[in-house]
């Protein structure tokens, strides 16, 4: 059996599924913004597996600019978490508790 | 042959995946962090077997080596020691499966539903000259945008990073 488009899929509905789980499990917010990472790379797969069974190069041109725009989210993205830490003295999103009322 | 390998960087792609969020060894952010590096060099190899060789190569470069090396930069520069003991709550547990119970079966659902697409299209490569070409032709101008949006993400950072904030 060749390998389809529906392969690639899958494996990229279950590399989105655990980024997922890693958000709303974990409590540690750079392990958070791992996971949003992960889910980023899952779409990034799927995009790349359409481009290249839909014989059309637009998607990974997409992709590029997906990994540009994650590179500067994640710079922005740690700033704020630095400064936070600086403020707050905690990385863990049990411990943000300033907008509850 | 390109069965076993798509197979096994899958495989590898996930298991380390899942290393990521819940390590049943380690707490400890750096080893999140050092399996997210295989995971992204493992995603690499399929980026490889669906022909796009520039992006495997910028996937390597940007995601492995720049990104990685701030989030360890982050991780180093915060004293985590204390964060350690913490352990996951039953409640966020349970979140965490509805919540991608329900996007699998959506997926389970739309996949059944659409029609088999197994025979690849005549392979289309994904070379640095082929993407060069479509980025400063067709897509010229998000690519001045996104160097744009580099340099705001930039200065936001400097802005940031400063000692006190007003």
């Amino acid at each position: 059996m060749t390998i389809g488009l529906n392969h690639y899929l899958v494996v990229s509905i279950m590399l989105f599924c655990v980024g997922l789980f890693g958000v709303i499990v974990r409590r540690n917010l750079l392990v958070i913004y791992m996971g949003l990472e992960l889910m980023l790379n899952a779409a990034n797969l799927a995009l790349v597996a359409f481009s290249r069974f839909n014989d059309n190069l637009d998607g990974q041109v997409f992709v590029f600019f997906i990994i540009t725009v994650a590179a500067a989210e994640v710079a922005v993205g740690l700033a704020l978490i630095v400064a936070l830490y600086r403020k707050r003295q905690t990385v863990h999103a049990e411990d943000l508790t300033t907008l509850r009322l | 042959m390109e069965n076993f390998f798509f197979y096994f960087f899958a495989a590898l792609t996930l298991i380390f995946a899942f290393l990521v969020i819940a390590n049943p060894f380690s707490n400890n952010p750096v080893t999140s962090a050092m399996f997210l590096v295989l995971t992204i060099a493992s995603l690499a190899g399929l980026f490889v077997l669906l022909h796009a060789y520039f992006l495997a190569a910028v996937q390597v470069l940007v995601y492995a080596g720049a990104v990685m090396v701030l989030f360890l930069f982050v991780i180093m520069l915060l004293d985590l020691k204390a964060e350690e003991e913490r352990h996951i709550r039953a409640f966020g547990l349970g979140a965490g499966l509805i919540s991608v119970g329900a996007i699998v079966s959506i997926f389970l659902i739309s996949l059944l539903k659409a029609p088999l697409l197994s025979n690849p299209a005549p392979i289309v490569h994904g070379d640095t000259l082929a993407l060069g070409k479509l980025l400063f032709n067709q897509y010229s101008l998000p690519f001045e945008i996104v160097s744009v949006l580099l340099l705001v993400a930039m200065i936001g950072v400097v802005l940031l990073s400063k000692k006190e904030l007003k």
